[in-house]
């Protein structure tokens, strides 16, 4: 079964390579064979399941050792797998979810006349996830981590001829890599600590390592994370990342990319266990980034702007979860699960309703579509009540866990965290009624596009739609069999470990309170939007609005504070170097070349003066060495 | 007879030589005072072989004889060519290797 373990990877790999090696002959069903190859890693990833299911859970964790990758001395890195139920229960979501992606592009891209080249960079998006999700060693899956960012680099900017697609494509890789960075010196600080990176002995040995240290890995880990998951501060990538075609968006958000963070900080458990300070920022990350989502979530009147706002605020909700340590683990990975199926169901239904109105993106230009896209509107719409939490759906289950879980961090803190994600719920229910509002009801506010064709809404092609069916299964039921006794967390406890923590709330207040709040967010957003009409043009709205709208000033900020101070630091070295440093050297060659040309003037191409050159040397010589005799 | 005249003639022959190498331009005749210099060389070491009564001077002779027959032979060759494209056997004409 072990042996299963690297065909998972190497399934979308080879797909990956075949597509975009094998050229022209794959134009015509090339498509078919990268979701085949993403369906078949699916199946391995069942087989590994099933198979896994019938092992006691103590025994669950299989590996499988491929070979040495750079076997040095006392450095040792390998090429090995490990699968247990966190990674599992990850491989499910990334094969799954990726493969129904899949297959909505074959109708998405069906016009795209480079569609193969799409099809290969989702397949390497998948394998390079899965490599990252299945490594035994932070090396290995480090290289995963890389590859998933030059996999979104792609995919981003696949539409490259848009400048904006571009500079979005480069933005994305530019922000994840100062996460990168953080990866990269938290492995040093591993190897120089515990003279391993490996996941056994760095988790082992974490017991006999100075708080300090481990705090400072925590740290790292945390800063890799905030690049891959969109977090304060570093998520300002995640909005311009709606550039791409919308199923990478739903690829981004829902199976792959933002989900690592929470992977890489619930994998380092032990680590963040032994480091309070470093779990402390982990939560205040997480509760920040679940309020400035939702926040900026509300402003947005571009649908898959509106939605990656929500898909910061989501993984707020899990980070924060995260780091909450062992009481919130399970539910962190709980809530990624679910909003897999419903975030990437949801991606999948704005996609739909692009497709059937010339490509536009803003909410005021839609109205009344749900007449016209049934389907869209009804999976979309069990998307939006599994998102904001409705009583039943997949949502309600995962996201209240959390919510439970803040309270029960204890103490003053517990009860900010427990607002906050309060708060959060709210304003999840506000925005997210408020997409619903402006997308599926109301009037029509359609416009014509850019060359003057009148929309004509139309329902998607079944390629499309039965993904989208798919995946609102997934959101509404998902949730309700991950709770039934508590299975999911039975499932992951032997990894990440479980407490209760001492909640001053019991569960059903909490529940009730949390519905409530949901509520009271639906009613706002209907009192708001429901009862009168849009305007198509946006209302001038308050300074946060305005804010708001612009990502709250992240731009800004990070132009005030990094680029310019950036750009001034490199004119000043262009400055020192072309006046100081090309100074000296042009300077230097000057002298010598006027100093040569003056020299050369004593060749004069007389043989006489040479031979008296040559006798008048031997006679200094003969000279010397009869002086020196002397002496 | 005293050795050290033989030195004294070998001097003066390789004085001679080196003034015709430095004064003169007629390339033939300056190989000439090349060989002068060379006879006069060889004269001195046959001179302190005798001197010092071992036979390393004569050697050193023979070996001095047989590089300069080689030498003449490569050095005549280039100045009859020299000769034969520029009509002139003038060693001051041959400086295009300058800049």
């Amino acid at each position: 079964m072990n042996s299963l373990i690297p065909l998972l990877v190497a399934a979308p790999l080879a797909g990956a390579v075949l597509l975009l090696l094998g050229g022209r002959a794959f134009d015509r069903l090339g498509h078919w064979l990268a979701t085949a190859l993403a369906a078949l890693s699916f199946g391995f990833g069942l087989a590994l399941f099933s198979d896994m299911l019938g092992r006691d859970a103590e025994d669950r964790t299989l590996t499988q050792h491929l070979f040495s990758w750079i076997p040095v001395n006392g450095f040792q890195a390998d090429i090995s797998f490990q699968l247990d139920q966190l990674s599992m229960t990850f491989v499910l979501l990334i094969t799954g979810v990726g493969t129904l992606i899949h297959l909505y592009s074959v109708g998405y891209m069906a016009h795209d006349e480079r569609r193969r080249r799409f099809f290969a960079y989702l397949n390497l998006f998948l394998a390079a996830m899965l490599l990252l999700v299945v490594a035994d060693n932070y090396l290995l899956l480090y290289f995963g981590w890389e590859g998933v960012g030059l996999a979104s680099y792609l995919l981003i900017g696949f539409w490259q001829h848009k400048p904006s697609a571009a500079t979005a494509a480069k933005k994305a890789f530019i922000v994840n890599r100062v996460g990168d960075m953080g990866l990269s010196i938290a492995i040093m600080l591993m190897f120089v600590e515990f003279g391993s990176f490996a996941f056994e002995p760095v988790f082992g040995a974490a017991g006999s390592a100075s708080e300090g240290k481990l705090t400072a890995i925590g740290l790292m880990l945390l800063l890799a994370a905030c690049g891959k998951s969109a977090q304060v501060p570093l998520q300002s990538w995640l909005g311009d990342a709606m550039e791409g075609p919308t199923p990478v968006s739903a690829l981004i958000h829902a199976a792959t990319m933002v989900t690592a963070g929470v992977y890489l900080i619930t994998r380092s458990g032990a680590i963040f266990n032994l480091a309070p300070d470093a779990q402390t920022a982990v939560v205040v990350v997480g509760a920040v980034t679940l309020l400035f989502g939702a926040i900026v979530g509300c402003a947005k009147d571009d649908i898959k702007k509106a939605l990656a706002g929500s898909t910061m605020s989501q993984i707020g909700f899990m980070i924060l979860a995260a780091g909450l340590g062992p009481i919130g683990y399970a539910f962190a990975i709980m809530h990624l699960v679910t909003h897999g199926f419903f975030k990437a169901g949801l991606f999948l239904g704005a996609g739909s309703v692009m497709h059937g109105m010339n490509d536009e993106v803003n909410m005021r230009h839609y109205g009344g579509l749900r007449k016209y896209m049934p389907v869209t509107f009804v999976t979309f719409g069990l998307g939006y009540l599994a998102i904001i939490g409705f009583p039943g759906l997949s949502g309600f289950f995962s996201k209240d866990k959390i919510i439970e879980a803040a309270f029960a961090k204890g103490g003053t803190e517990g009860w900010i965290l427990g607002l906050c994600t309060l708060v959060g719920a709210a304003v999840t229910a506000f925005y997210m009624t408020r997409v619903m509002i402006l997308t599926f009801f109301g009037e029509k506010r359609w416009q014509p596009d850019a060359e003057g064709h009148d929309p004509h809404p139309h329902e998607s092609p079944k390629t499309m739609t039965v993904p989208m069916i798919v995946l609102a299964f997934g959101s509404v039921f998902a949730g309700g069999l991950f709770a039934f006794h508590e299975s999911f967390l039975t499932w992951l406890e032997p990894v990440t470990g479980h407490e209760e923590g001492n909640s001053p709330l019991t569960p059903l207040v909490v529940t009730l309170l949390t519905t409530a709040c949901m509520l009271a967010g639906v009613a706002l957003s209907y009192l708001m939007y429901g009862r009168s009409a849009v305007p198509v043009v946006p209302p001038y709205g308050s300074p946060l609005t305005r804010a708001a709208r612009r990502d709250l000033l992240q731009d800004d900020f990070n132009h005030a504070v990094l680029v310019r101070p950036g750009s001034a630091l490199a004119a000043a070295l262009v400055y020192f170097d072309s006046r100081g440093l090309d100074g000296f050297v042009n300077g230097l060659a000057a002298t010598i070349g006027g100093v040569s040309s003056r020299l050369r003037r004593i060749q004069n191409g007389y043989v006489r003066t040479y031979a008296l050159s040559m006798f008048g040397g031997t006679l200094v010589l003969v000279a010397t060495t009869l002086l020196m005799r002397s002496v | 007879m005293n050795p050290v005249n033989y030195l004294y003639l070998s001097a003066l022959l390789f004085t001679i030589g080196a003034s015709g190498v430095l004064i003169r331009r007629n390339a033939i005749v300056l190989f000439m005072c090349v060989e002068l210099m060379l006879n006069a060389s060889n004269l001195a070491l046959v001179t302190f072989s005798r001197m010092h009564g071992n036979l390393d001077g004569q050697i050193i002779a023979f070996f001095t004889m047989v590089v300069a027959a080689a030498e003449v032979v490569v050095g005549l060759a280039i100045i009859v060519s020299i000769f034969r494209t520029r009509h002139s056997a003038s060693v001051d004409d041959s400086n295009l290797m300058k800049l």
